[in-house]
């Protein structure tokens, strides 16, 4: 699977279940948790769509904050387990 | 010297960036006993000022009340100071169990467990009762101790957008594969004081296998027909899996809260619940306040009517004046003013006019969300609530915010 398909799956979710304002720009390099839009205890159920998305499982100490701070930064997670 | 200079420096310069911030809180010293009419200092060092009290918990005007001061005397009287000891060693008397079973009754549930406070009651209660193999799934906007109590239990945390039904249920289906779900809110929301919507939580967490967990601390006491609780005005009664609530808001205001709910729920907190288990339970002076509490609300619902009609009475007036509010129809009534500095400079001049109103804004509430939160009570008069709303009016008309819409007010002080 192509990363930019990725990519825009990935931004799409993120928009749809943590984006609350519409006038709130989003990219593929915007900071999620540090920049306050996705907060650590939500993480879980974009943990848990990719891993049902992609059939991977993501190891705990992999998920860290750092890990989900951009959709780019996911991206490269998850292609680590694809 | 173990507290060297360096850490003094270190702590001086982190309350330093909160003070130059906006955010540093300062308490206020009210010197008179709480009731709609208060006697405050401020800022420390101040003459004593009196003022109308608007931001009070005392949703029924019950904390300083009479009778339920007599009854503590005799709580004191006839129980004693302090019981010195947890509950399961010797720290439990009758009047303890006796408050249980009162709040069983009041609230339409099997069982209760006291705690030292609501705040406790949400620290214990999740881990108490989940393990790694469940899910917690909460509104976005639950109170804080929730927050810390999820932090505290090993089970997975999800979270809905606010009162959003179908987010809600996207999330069930995610975690259809959990042992246990537990779907977590509060009854009303207090920030916005809006309410949840109980009776479509219900039928989803009928619908997927999952408990419901409200937390009632500002329903407890006023909200339904019989002021049993925000599951009694969305008619639910007796479908919630666990309720906590606190007997320092509407119930009294002393202190103390409880888990009520299942009867092996309430075991559980009993076995495991740590900060039952580590700390004393509720003084007895203050189990015998809430007894008189629970008796004066269960004789009539004179006091929840009262406020119901205050209420009413207040956001109407508001409204009229052309004030901003958040939707509602619960003692906590939301002004608007979007910009932190604005809400801090509202709130000063209001507490010049001899109204005691506070400014919320960011972290309490989202940026761009600044407030002056008014919670109305039954030890308000008519003539209270026109004072208040008098003043409101002049401060309102001072920052010319009268008539104009959110985004008005944004465009002029920033948001």
């Amino acid at each position: 699977m192509q990363d930019q398909e990725i990519k825009d799956i990935v931004l799409k979710y993120v928009i749809n279940e943590y984006v609350e304002d519409d006038d709130q720009e989003v990219t593929y390099d915007t900071p999620l948790i540090s920049g306050g839009i996705v907060d650590s205890f939500s993480m879980v159920s974009l943990k848990r769509f990719l891993e049902n998305k992609y059939k991977i499982s993501i190891p705990d100490e992999k998920a860290s904050p750092e890990a989900f701070d951009s959709v780019t930064k996911i991206v490269k997670l998850v292609k680590e387990f694809i | 010297m173990g507290y060297s200079d360096t850490i003094r420096s270190l702590y001086q310069a982190q309350i330093q960036e909160i003070r130059e911030a906006g955010l540093l809180k300062q308490e206020r010293f009210i010197h008179s006993p709480q009731a709609a009419d208060i006697e405050v200092e401020f800022p420390s060092g101040a003459s004593v000022k009196k003022a109308i009290n608007m931001c009070a918990n005392n949703y029924l005007g019950l904390s300083s009340h009479p009778a339920v001061v007599k009854a503590a005397h005799e709580g004191l009287d006839s129980r004693g100071y302090g019981m010195s000891s947890v509950r399961f060693i010797c720290g439990t008397q009758d009047i303890h169990r006796e408050l249980e079973r009162k709040m069983t009754e009041f609230l339409g549930t099997e069982d209760t467990i006291l705690f030292p406070s609501c705040m406790d009651a949400n620290c214990g209660v999740f881990e108490a009762v989940l393990t790694n193999q469940d899910v917690m799934i909460s509104d976005r906007l639950v109170h804080a101790s929730i927050i810390d109590g999820i932090r505290l239990c090993s089970a997975i945390h999800d979270t809905f957008k606010h009162s959003n039904m179908e987010h809600l249920e996207e999330k069930l289906q995610l975690h259809a594969d959990k042992r246990l779900k537990v779907v977590i809110t509060d009854g009303v929301f207090s920030m916005d004081g809006d309410t949840a919507l109980l009776d479509q939580m219900a039928d989803l967490c009928d619908r997927y296998d999952a408990m419901l967990f409200i937390d009632e601390s500002h329903s407890s006491g006023f909200i339904g027909k019989t002021g049993r609780g925000t599951h009694e005005k969305y008619g639910i009664m007796g479908r919630v899996d666990i309720i906590t609530t606190t007997f320092g808001k509407a119930l009294g205001g002393a202190s103390g809260g409880c888990v009520s709910g299942r009867r092996e729920i309430v075991e559980m907190c009993r076995q495991k619940a740590r900060p039952y288990l580590f700390s004393n339970t509720i003084a007895p002076v203050v189990v015998s306040g809430v007894l008189k509490v629970l008796e004066i609300l269960s004789a009539s619902t004179e006091r929840r009517d009262k406020l119901e009609n205050n209420t009413a009475y207040w956001r109407k007036g508001l409204t009229e004046a052309g004030f901003v509010l958040k939707d509602g129809d619960t003692p906590i009534v939301p002004v608007m003013l979007f910009n932190a500095k604005l809400a801090q400079d509202f709130s000063r001049d209001l507490f010049d006019l001899g109204i005691y109103a506070v400014g919320f804004f960011f972290p309490v509430v989202p940026k761009g969300q600044a407030r002056i939160r008014t919670q109305i009570s039954a030890g308000h008069d008519i003539h209270h609530l026109d004072k208040a709303l008098d003043a409101f009016i002049k401060v309102g008309r001072k920052y010319e915010i009268l008539g104009k819409t959110k985004n008005e007010i944004i465009e002029r002080y920033g948001s």
